[in-house]
């Protein structure tokens, strides 16, 4: 079966409409949402509206922090994501809302693990930033394959059975097989808000058959998303992070 | 789950086991055959229980996921894999006849002879290369030829591969490969530059020239480390009747600044295939090493260590293209060959290591028996390569980047497009006659060029005249 996995929405309709649409084209059966579905982005009432339908039809979908902070005050965050939260508050309504805080923070699928941050203290919310934070994660769990995102940057990391870890910048469009006998930790950019120079929305598929990952980015209507940041009064910054994808 | 027992009869993923035709220190090689594959096969198996190498599981990891993504002639076909969950193996087309590693009783062999091997041996790193592979152990007993001649490369354990993780660059701290032919900057950890695969071969290119091995058959790392300063001897002080251009395709290989050495496996191939354009510099006049005091001060000089590469793999070797432009010397009209230059430079002002080969077709008669000679008694060919020298002077190319070719045949696109494939051009410049009697007569060389060539064309005309558009018809194909 072949999965679309999707990261870091963040409100970001034109982004996440297109990533949909590219992972539907190239066959995906079943998508998982790695979590920040609102934050940043001008709609996050069609994001987690979209989000809830689709996890009605059996996607798989955990919690991101700024999920958490929808409901909860206590998330601390820099001043940008501060302001967008608290106008994301006042937009969803009650289902909406306890959509998000319903969600799980991590979920497991046969030898998978979904999670937002990385597994092995999902609630502190830390970067994987380097082998050393991806060797952590790895360590805490026996998944044969952990997803995650947060980081807003695509990297694939390894751990072989005598713990010595590799890491790549996987390059868009090619498969790379995730070898049995070794652990893999899979961190996806963004969809809503690419911070690897790429504006373009990311999001991966794996096969589940060939255990091939595949990162793919899907182009966007760049301008919309950002005019729609701009248009109701959120940090500026936000809509111009948009176009450098940073 | 236990492990199926690799023995003759015994059937693994339906690949029934036959015989074992080789152990190495890494893996075992068997005989299989599959109900629907026709073609002879083998079944590579590592040595991977407990107590074994971990170097044999890694690379074998690599081997799995290089294997399956590679194509064409100049590799083994992977037919599938089975990972270490279950049993491990990957299969592959069974190469007939054996390795280079059989030829070395015969060592040193006839320089053309070499010449040829290695060229071929070039042009299969250059498909390898493309491909975004390092083979990264290049030496006689990795390298096969097919029936027809291709040469084909086996054994991916220690390859890097541009866009997979590689596995080996975590896993040792020292350089892992076959001492004699590694490339200085492995003792330094760098894995992601193809130029090393050109030392290695210019090792074999040395070893199979004059019998001996340029830098010895040291294993240690000390005996590895001394070639990050020390210069092997020339092989014209091994063989006094060595040959110059040899010589300086041995050494350039065998630099130890990367940037040094051929930019490309495939510019490697081409001075091989045209030894008498081989630009000859001081390298191939060289009796002697370096002077001891030049070798010690590379060896306590830490700013002259060979850097690695500073780009992906696909970008650097698209920084040195074979550009070929195609030349009417002769009849072309002057317009149309100084537009010709125009282009050229454009295309090589962006490309510092690209090289530029200029190409005229003698067209031969298809009845009547042609005369080298003119009515003037001088030879036409060296006319024309004289013709083709003058025309590129004001490129003010380097003289190592510079070659010229008359062709001789009947017709002249299929040359061109001939000799475009046999020296894996690049980039194809061609000129449009324009509203000439000959074009509409015999049809358009350009045209049949553009169309049929597999590397990229740009067909160009001369400027227009002044009543006309200023726009230049420049069609990049």
């Amino acid at each position: 079966m072949l999965l679309a996995v999707f990261s870091d929405i963040h409100g970001n309709r034109q982004a996440f409409e297109a990533c949909l649409k590219a992972a539907r084209a190239k066959g995906a059966e079943r998508f998982v949402m790695l979590g920040d579905f609102v934050g940043y982005g001008a709609d996050p009432e069609w994001v987690v509206d979209t989000a809830m339908e689709l996890v009605t039809q059996g996607a798989v979908a955990v919690r991101g922090n700024h999920d958490q902070a929808v409901n909860s005050s206590s998330e601390t965050m820099n001043n940008e994501a501060q302001i967008a939260i608290e106008w994301t508050r006042g937009r969803l309504d009650v289902a909406q809302r306890r959509f998000l805080a319903e969600l799980p923070m991590l979920v497991e699928d046969g030898d998978r693990l979904f999670v937002h941050s990385e597994a092995s203290q999902p609630q502190r919310w830390h970067y994987i930033r380097s082998t050393a934070d991806a060797a952590k994660s790895l360590i805490s769990t026996p998944a044969h394959v952990t997803f995650c995102g947060h980081i807003h940057r695509p990297a694939l990391y390894s751990m072989s059975v005598t713990a010595k870890m590799t890491g790549l910048v996987p390059k868009t469009d090619v498969s790379v097989p995730l070898l049995r006998g070794r652990q893999w930790l899979a961190v996806l950019g963004a969809v809503g808000q690419p911070r690897d120079g790429d504006p373009s929305a990311a999001f991966v598929l794996f096969d589940t058959v060939s255990c091939q990952v595949t990162y793919c980015r899907a182009p966007y209507d760049v301008a919309t998303a950002a005019n729609r940041i701009r248009e109701n009064g959120l940090p500026h910054w936000l809509a111009d992070r948009l176009s450098e994808g940073r | 789950m236990p492990k199926p027992l690799v023995k003759p009869g015994a059937v693994i993923d339906g690949y029934t086991i036959g015989e074992c035709v080789h152990a190495g220190g890494m893996a075992t090689l068997w005989t299989v055959t599959h109900v629907g594959i026709d073609a002879p096969l083998l079944m590579k198996i590592p040595r991977a229980s407990e107590g074994e190498d971990p170097a044999a599981i890694v690379s074998f990891e690599m081997e799995m996921m290089i294997l399956p993504r590679l194509t064409g002639p100049h590799v083994p076909h992977c037919y599938g894999t089975g990972d270490f969950a279950h049993q491990a193996y990957a299969v592959i087309e069974r190469i007939s006849g054996t390795t280079l590693y059989k030829r070395l009783p015969d060592l040193p062999l006839p320089y053309d002879e070499v010449r040829l091997l290695v060229a071929k041996i070039a042009t299969a790193l250059a498909d390898l290369h493309r491909q975004n592979v390092i083979h990264h152990d290049i030496k006689p007993s990795s390298i096969m030829f097919r029936d027809n001649g291709e040469a084909v490369l086996i054994d991916f354990g220690l390859s890097h591969h541009d866009h997979l993780p590689d596995l080996l660059q975590a896993e040792f701290r020292l350089p892992y490969g076959t001492a004699p032919y590694m490339a200085p900057e492995r003792i330094l950890g760098v894995r992601d530059d193809p130029r090393s695969d050109l030392f290695s071969l210019g090792v074999l290119l040395y070893f199979f020239t004059t019998g001996e091995r340029p830098f010895g058959e040291g294993e240690t790392l000390r005996a590895i480390r001394r070639r990050l300063w020390r210069d092997p001897y020339p092989p014209r002080a091994l063989r006094s009747d060595y040959p110059p251009w040899l010589q300086e395709v041995v050494l350039r290989c065998l630099e130890i600044e990367p940037d040094w050495r051929y930019p490309t496996a495939a510019q490697l191939a081409f001075d091989l295939t045209h030894p008498d354009q081989v630009k000859l510099t001081a390298r191939a006049e060289r009796m002697k090493r370096d002077p001891l005091s030049v070798a010690w001060r590379r060896r306590f000089n830490p700013d002259v260590k060979p850097s690695g590469a500073r780009s992906d793999l696909a970008t650097q070797i698209a920084m040195s293209p074979i550009v070929t432009v195609a030349l009417d010397t002769a009849e072309g009209a002057p317009e149309l060959n100084e537009s010709l230059r125009v282009t050229t430079e454009r295309i090589l002002a962006t490309l510092p290591s690209a090289r530029l080969a200029c190409v005229n077709v003698l067209k031969l008669n298809r009845i009547a028996v042609d005369k080298t000679l003119d009515e003037q008694g001088s030879n036409k060919h060296i006319d024309r390569l004289v013709a083709l020298r003058h025309w590129a002077t004001p490129l003010k190319l380097d003289e190592n980047r510079l070659s010229v070719h008359v062709l001789e045949a009947v017709d002249p696109a299929t040359a061109l497009l001939e000799f475009a494939e046999m020296n894996s051009v690049d980039h194809l410049i061609i000129g449009a006659r324009q509203n000439s009697f000959r074009r509409t007569w015999l049809g358009s060389v350009s045209a049949k060029v553009a169309a049929e060539a597999t590397c990229t064309v740009t067909v160009v005309r001369p400027p227009r005249m002044a009543a006309a558009k200023p726009d230049a018809g420049v069609v990049w194909g």
